[in-house]
């Protein structure tokens, strides 16, 4: 046997045995009552890793991208965004970062897509890499820089890549855009029968659909239990409950998830436990967490008695809800998917800020400016100063990389943040 | 009641006492490599000029960014908030402050009271900093005492594009290469100081009478540059470098 040939065995024995464990945890998990979300990470990643023997697709996908096609497949949806999250949680970031630009990719690329890159080739990260795809689709709702992303991956791995073009809603929507999109959604189909061999069926899609709104509601409705002073969670915990909404919305476990976890907080409402111990000042968080620096933000802002009560960032998932008819979920989609807060202009943003800031009754709020991210950072500057002037509250902007952490500087960040609070403080006096 | 404040700040450390509202003396030192040792020893020579007992000082409060470091003090105060307070005691009329110092620079705007309203600070880059001042001096073999001044005589000031402490420091070798007169580099240096604090206190919605703290308040060419770049006027205080000091001492005569 050559060396290419023992590698590709062993890995289809590893695969095999991957395929044979995560039976069994699916099994276990069925009896679990309080499923956590690690364990439900797990089991799909590990059936993601062993699809190749139990003969499903991967597709990976963006994460504002239409998921529920690829469920109605039973297409193992994958999201490097949220392998990147994982990567930068893990504190794995910069060492990714710096092989990808070894590889040529400039520092100031998206570091989700500079650490995906290298992980690919180098089968790292904290899950040994993401499981081979199938097939790629890249909605570029949230930014544009997926789009050269995704070109690189399926050049990479060989595979065929769907591109899911959703136009900027500068000022509105209109039946143009929605003929557009809705058209490439008839696309998308076509194009997932083909990679899968076999036809959509249409009643299952609609089912998914139904299960994704479900899910989106719940989300939302646990999101909305911090309106309570003390708001039982904190937007640091919903960085780590956004999981399942994003990578399995439209199945039934993430509802399951999402009205167990709706349920507790309920429970924690009713016996008035906060997120923190003793909750005194309420902040909104905007853009995609700090990976990397998490829990010292939050023990940071706890030691200031504040608690980051909403953001703008794990609401996205429920935000376009509106648009979506739950009796015609396949058309409405595409309105949904188009209208999502990334693909909003700054006026509409900082109404939906303004709305936020009603809602959580906040006294400040925390925007992170990301290195990585540019449509979601572009613009802060302008709600700062609307939210200012309409309701007179004040933002703070810290600097910082939502995976590469040597665009981190916690002295300065520290020093913004007390003073940050002392401001507050004063004011509330 | 006697106070006292300990600014330590990434190049100078300073202290301040006040004896019930009054100035009684400040002193500054430079911080070196051990932030909690120089907070003690500036502090204890200050008292020794003083002639005071340590004892004899009832509030204390740290700030500037070993503000964490020393374990002797009351309370830890960040240096936007003390800055607010220290300009506004030597001060009162001041609504704006212009701080730059070792290693960050700032706009703060202050409330008849002399309590913050806002405060803009730099991104993570150094550049427009006392450190940036720094290495831009020891790049053009100037003194820094004397670099302010030097500006004054410039007559075409270069222009110094680059935002990076690194990179402006190779364009300010290269103009030297060119044989830039000196005057003028120096003048392009302080403007660019001037384009980015103009840009802080444009976001940060700066009102006059505005006053200049920190170090860099010391050379006047950057202070003659903002005041061209803002179409303002602007205060600098004799204290300037120890108005973070003074502003903890203020501060700590609330402390219950």
């Amino acid at each position: 046997m050559t060396e290419h040939k023992k590698t590709k065995s062993m890995s289809l024995f590893r695969e095999i045995l991957l395929f044979l464990l995560s039976r069994v945890r699916r099994f276990l998990l069925h009896f679990k009552k309080h499923r956590k979300m690690k364990d439900i990470l797990t089991v799909y990643y590990m059936e993601a890793k062993s699809a190749r023997v139990s003969g499903r697709k991967v597709a990976w996908i963006t994460s504002g991208g239409p998921v529920e096609p690829l469920i109605a497949m039973d297409v193992i949806p994958v999201y490097p965004e949220n392998h990147g999250a994982m990567i930068g949680a893990s504190k794995m970031g910069a060492g990714l970062c710096e092989t990808s630009e070894a590889m040529g990719y400039s520092s100031d690329l998206c570091s989700y897509a500079r650490s995906d890159i290298a992980c690919a080739t180098v089968n790292g990260g904290p899950i040994g890499g993401l499981p081979r795809p199938d097939m790629l689709v890249c909605c570029n709702n949230i930014c544009g820089t997926v789009l050269k992303w995704y070109e690189v991956q399926a050049r990479y791995f060989n595979v065929p890549l769907f591109i899911f073009d959703t136009p900027f809603c500068h000022t509105g929507f209109s039946e143009e855009v929605r003929r557009y999109v809705r058209r490439q959604l008839d696309e998308y189909v076509l194009f997932l029968e083909e990679a899968c061999g076999r036809k959509m069926d249409h009643g299952r899609l609609s089912n998914v659909g139904k299960l994704s709104l479900e899910a989106q509601r719940l989300w939302q409705a646990v999101l909305d239990t911090t309106v309570n002073r003390p708001a039982p969670m904190s937007a640091f915990d919903a960085f780590y409950h956004l999981a399942l909404i994003v990578t399995l919305r439209g199945t039934r476990e993430a509802v399951d998830y999402y009205r167990r976890l709706l349920e507790r907080m309920k429970d924690r409402v009713a016996k008035g436990i906060g997120a923190i111990p003793d909750e005194k000042y309420r902040l909104l968080w905007d853009n995609i967490p700090v990976w990397h620096r998490t829990r010292w933000l939050s023990e940071k802002f706890a030691s200031h008695n504040a608690c980051l009560v909403a953001d703008t960032y794990t609401s996205a998932w429920c935000g376009s809800m509106k648009y979506i008819d739950e009796n015609n979920f396949f058309d409405s989609m595409a309105e949904a998917y188009t209208r999502i807060y990334l693909n909003i202009g700054v006026d509409e943003m900082a109404r939906t800020v303004l709305a936020m800031v009603d809602k959580y009754d906040v006294d400040g709020i925390v925007m992170h400016s990301n290195r990585s991210c540019k449509p979601y950072s572009l613009g802060q500057y302008d709600i700062a100063k609307v939210v200012e002037k309409e309701r007179g509250i004040p933002s703070l902007i810290i600097e910082a990389d939502m995976v590469d952490d040597r665009s981190f500087s916690e002295s300065q960040v520290a020093t913004r943040i007390d003073a940050f609070m002392e401001m507050i403080k004063a004011s509330k006096q | 009641m006697i106070t006292a404040g300990i600014d330590i700040g990434s190049i100078s450390t300073k202290a301040a006492v006040l004896s019930d509202g009054k100035l009684l003396g400040t002193r500054l030192i430079f911080t070196g490599y051990n932030a909690e040792a120089a907070g003690r020893t500036v502090f204890e020579e200050l008292l020794k000029d003083l002639g005071l007992e340590r004892q004899a000082v009832r509030r204390l409060i740290s700030t500037g960014y070993g503000r964490n470091s020393v374990k002797f003090v009351d309370k830890a105060v960040t240096e936007i908030t003390c800055h607010g307070a220290g300009a506004h005691y030597l001060d009162p009329g001041v609504r704006s402050i212009i701080d730059i110092g070792g290693q960050d620079s700032k706009v703060i705007v202050i409330d008849e009271k002399g309590k913050v309203k806002n405060f803009a600070m730099n991104d993570k880059c150094a550049a427009g900093t006392g450190r940036f001042l720094e290495v831009m001096a020891r790049a053009l073999e100037v003194d820094l005492e004397v670099f302010g001044n030097l500006s004054l005589e410039a007559r075409s000031p270069s222009r110094i594009s680059s935002l990076c402490t690194v990179f402006a420091e190779s364009e300010v070798i290269s103009l030297i290469s060119r044989g830039e007169h000196r005057e003028n580099i120096i003048a392009g240096i302080h403007e660019s100081i001037a384009a980015r604090v103009a840009a802080m206190a444009n976001r940060v919605g700066m009102v006059p009478p505005v006053v200049m703290t920190g170090g860099v308040a010391k050379n006047t060419g950057v202070v003659k540059a903002l005041e061209k770049k803002l179409g303002m006027t602007i205060r600098v205080s004799e204290y300037a470098q120890v108005n973070g000091a003074i502003g903890a001492a203020v501060l700590a005569m609330s402390i219950k």
